[in-house]
C-alpha cells in the first residue's frame, strides 16, 4: 500500500505534529483477503472432485465437444437467438410506441399483445406454434369473406419447427422488449422532444433521431441480459425438435444414455457463447453512452487491461471527425 | 436571417387576440392581446406562474390554444380556417410551420448524444433537406457567430451552460427562422455566463430578427426591447416602451413586481 502524505497546512497540529507530518492511511481490507482465500480453496476442491469423478466420463465429453452434430446445433442456436432478438426488438419497439401513442386503438392492441405473450408460459407458446398446423391446415392471404386469395400454402410446409421456434421466441421476446423500450423512451427528457419539434422535426423523425438513440442508453443493458437469456431459452425449442444445440444433445443421449456428460458438453458451449456475448454488450453500452458522464466510468476489468472508457470515447470522437461527421 | 416573404416593416409578425388556455380547470391564459411587429423585440415579464412560458409555447404550438386567434405571419397557429370553422392541423403541417419559428429553452435542451456541430446541422439536413456539406459550412459560420467555432466537436456535457445556450441559439438559427422565441434563456446560468448569451441575443436583435423574449433581465429588456409586456395571472397588466414601463410603471402590480426583481 502506498502511503500518501497530505500537503494541507491548514489542519491544526495534533500531538505536536505539524500538518505536513500527517499521513493518510487507506482502509485495509483484511477480511476481503481471508474470504477470497477460503472461496478459492472451496472452488479448487469442487473442481478437483469433479475432474476425478469417473462417472462423469470426460472421455465422452471430449468425444462430443467438437462433433459435427454439436456444431450443427450450435449454428441453429446462434441464428435462432439472433433472429428472435431482432424480431423481438423490432416488434417490441413498435409495440412500445403504440403503447405510448394517444390512439386508444393502438394502445389497446399493444396492451393486449403484451398481456397474452407475457401472461402464458413460453414453453406453452413454443408447443402451440409447433402444433399450429392442427389449428389451421392452410395459410391464406386474401380478402376475407370472398373467394379472392393472393397466396395459399399448407401450414405444415411453412411452419417448420425452425420457423415455429423463431415465431415463439420472437413474439415472446417482443412482449418483454416492448416494456424495456417503453421505459427507455420514457426516460428521455420531454425537453428533447420539444426541442426537436420546435426545429420542425415530425414525431416519427424525432423518435428515430432524438428519442430512441438516447433511450438506447437505458435499453442496452437489459437487452443485453435478454439476449443472454434468449440464448439459453432456445434450449426450450428442443420440445419441437428444432435441431438447436439442446435438441441434438438430447438426440445423442437418447441413444447412448450418457446424460450427464452430454449436459456438460451443452453447458460448456452455452457458457462459452454467453461469455462471448459480453463483448458486444460492453461495446454497445459505450457507444450509446456517448456524451454522458457514465461513459467515463472504468470497470475493474478495463482498469486491469489498461484501457479506459475515457480514451475509447475520445477515440470515437476523433474517428467521427475523420469520417467527416 | 431575413424572412423569405415580403419584408414589410410594421406589419405584425405575431398577432394574438383574446388567446385563452387552460389546464383542466386552471385558466392559465385569460385572453391575451398582443402584437409583435416585424423586426422588433418584445420582452415578456411577470411573476412565476403568470403564464409567460405558456403563451410563448402557444406561439409555436407546443401548447394548443383553447380560444381566441393567434397568427404568425398571417397564418393561424395550429389551425386552418375553413368557412366559419377552425380545423386542427395534422402533425406534419404543424411541423412545417414550426420550421420558421426558432425556440430557445431555459434548460438548453441540446441533444446530448450529438456534438455541438451535429446539433446545429440536424434540422437543416433532416428537415429542410440541405446538403450535408452546405449545412456543415453554415453551421460552422453560426458557431463562429456565437463565439464557439473551436467547440464544434464537443458534446453538450463537455460545454458550460453559457456555451450550451449559445449552441442552442445557433441550432435554432440554422433553420433560418423569421421569429425567435426565448424562454428565460439565461435563468439557468451562473451570473458570469449570462453576459455572453445576452451579447449574442443583442447582436441578433441588431440584425433585425423578430424576437419574443421571456426574461427577468430588466437591463436587457430596457436596452434591447422595443416593447415590454408585464403579465400576471394570465392577463397582460401593462405593455409599452420598456424605458417607460420598467422605470415608471403605471400599474401598482407592475411596480410591486419590479421592486422585487430589481
Ligand atoms: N402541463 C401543465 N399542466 C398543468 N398546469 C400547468 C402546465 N404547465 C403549466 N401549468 C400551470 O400554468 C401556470 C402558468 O405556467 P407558466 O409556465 O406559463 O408560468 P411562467 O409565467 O412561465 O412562470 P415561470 O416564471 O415560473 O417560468 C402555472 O400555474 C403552472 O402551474
Ligand atoms: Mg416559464
Amino acid at each position: 500500500m502506498v502511503e500518501l502524505k497530505t500537503s494541507r497546512d491548514t489542519a491544526a497540529p495534533a500531538h505536536g505534529l505539524t500538518a505536513d507530518d500527517l499521513v493518510v492511511v487507506p482502509v485495509r481490507n483484511h477480511g476481503r483477503w481471508v474470504a477470497a482465500a477460503a472461496s478459492l480453496a472451496a472452488l479448487v476442491g469442487l473442481v478437483g472432485s469433479l475432474a476425478g469423478n469417473d462417472n462423469l466420463r470426460w472421455d465422452i465429453v471430449g468425444q462430443y465437444l467438437f462433433a459435427d452434430l454439436i456444431f450443427d446445433g450450435l449454428f441453429t442456436t446462434l441464428w435462432l437467438t439472433a433472429a428472435a432478438m431482432v424480431l423481438g426488438l423490432a416488434l417490441g419497439t413498435l409495440i412500445a410506441v403504440m403503447r405510448l401513442s394517444s390512439s386508444p386503438v393502438l394502445y389497446g392492441l399493444a396492451t393486449f399483445f403484451v398481456w397474452i405473450f407475457r401472461g402464458t408460459p413460453l414453453l406453452v407458446q413454443i408447443i402451440f406454434w409447433g402444433y399450429a398446423a392442427a389449428l389451421y391446415k392452410y395459410v391464406m392471404i386474401g380478402i376475407p369473406f370472398t373467394d379472392i386469395t393472393f397466396f395459399r400454402a399448407e401450414t405444415n410446409s411453412l411452419l417448420t419447427p425452425a420457423v415455429a421456434a423463431l415465431l415463439a421466441l420472437g413474439l415472446n421476446e417482443a412482449a418483454y422488449a416492448s416494456e424495456i423500450v417503453r421505459a427507455g423512451i420514457q426516460s428521455v427528457d420531454t425537453g428533447q422532444t420539444e426541442a426537436a419539434h420546435s426545429l420542425g422535426m415530425r414525431p416519427a423523425l424525432t423518435m428515430r433521431r432524438i428519442v430512441l438513440p438516447q433511450a438506447m442508453r437505458v435499453i442496452t443493458p437489459p437487452m443485453g441480459n435478454e439476449t443472454i437469456n434468449m440464448l439459453k431459452m432456445t434450449a426450450l425449442v428442443s420440445v419441437i425438435s428444432a435441431h438447436d444445440l439442446m435438441s441434438n444433445i438430447q438426440d445423442v443421449y437418447a441413444q447412448n444414455y450418457q446424460v450427464i456428460p452430454m449436459l456438460v458438453v451443452a453447458s460448456l458451449w452455452y457458457l462459452a457463447l454467453v461469455t462471448l456475448l459480453g463483448i458486444p454488450q460492453a461495446w454497445l453500452e459505450r457507444r450509446y453512452g456517448r456524451g454522458t458522464a457514465q461513459a467515463q466510468q472504468v470497470s475493474p476489468l478495463q482498469r486491469l487491461l489498461g484501457g479506459t472508457a475515457r480514451t475509447a470515447r475520445v477515440g470515437n470522437r476523433v474517428m467521427n471527425k475523420e469520417a467527416g461527421r | 436571417m431575413s424572412a423569405p416573404t415580403e419584408h414589410v416593416e410594421g406589419v405584425p409578425l405575431v398577432h394574438a387576440e383574446g388567446v385563452r388556455k387552460h389546464y383542466g380547470r386552471l385558466e392559465v391564459l385569460k385572453g391575451i392581446d398582443l402584437t409583435v411587429r416585424r423586426g422588433s423585440v418584445c420582452c415578456l415579464l411577470g411573476p412565476s406562474g403568470s403564464g409567460k412560458s405558456t403563451f410563448l409555447r402557444c406561439i409555436n404550438h407546443l401548447e394548443k390554444v383553447d380560444g381566441g386567434r393567434l397568427t404568425v405571419d398571417g397564418e393561424l397557429v395550429g389551425y386552418r380556417q375553413h368557412g366559419g370553422k377552425l380545423h386542427e392541423l395534422r402533425e406534419r403541417e404543424v411541423a412545417e410551420r414550426r420550421r420558421d419559428i426558432g425556440m430557445v429553452f431555459q434548460r438548453f435542451n441540446l441533444f446530448p448524444h450529438m456534438t455541438a456541430l451535429d446539433n446545429v446541422i440536424e434540422a437543416p439536413v433532416r428537415v429542410a433537406g440541405v446538403a450535408r456539406a452546405q449545412a456543415r459550412e453554415e453551421a460552422v459560420q453560426l458557431l463562429e457567430r456565437v463565439g464557439l467555432a473551436d467547440r464544434a466537436g464537443h458534446y453538450p456535457s463537455e460545454l458550460s451552460g453559457g456555451q450550451q445556450q449559445r449552441v442552442a441559439i445557433a441550432r435554432a438559427l440554422a433553420m433560418k427562422p423569421k421569429l425567435m422565441l426565448f424562454d428565460e434563456p439565461t435563468s439557468a446560468l451562473d451570473p458570469e455566463l449570462v453576459g455572453d448569451v445576452l451579447d449574442v441575443m443583442r447582436q441578433l436583435a441588431d440584425e433585425g430578427m423578430t424576437m419574443v423574449v421571456v426574461t427577468h433581465e430588466i437591463g436587457f429588456a430596457r436596452e434591447v426591447g422595443d416593447t415590454a409586456v408585464f403579465m400576471d395571472e394570465g392577463v397582460i397588466v401593462e405593455a409599452g416602451d420598456p424605458r417607460q414601463l420598467l422605470v415608471n410603471p403605471e400599474q401598482e402590480r407592475t411596480r410591486a413586481f419590479l421592486s422585487k426583481v430589481l
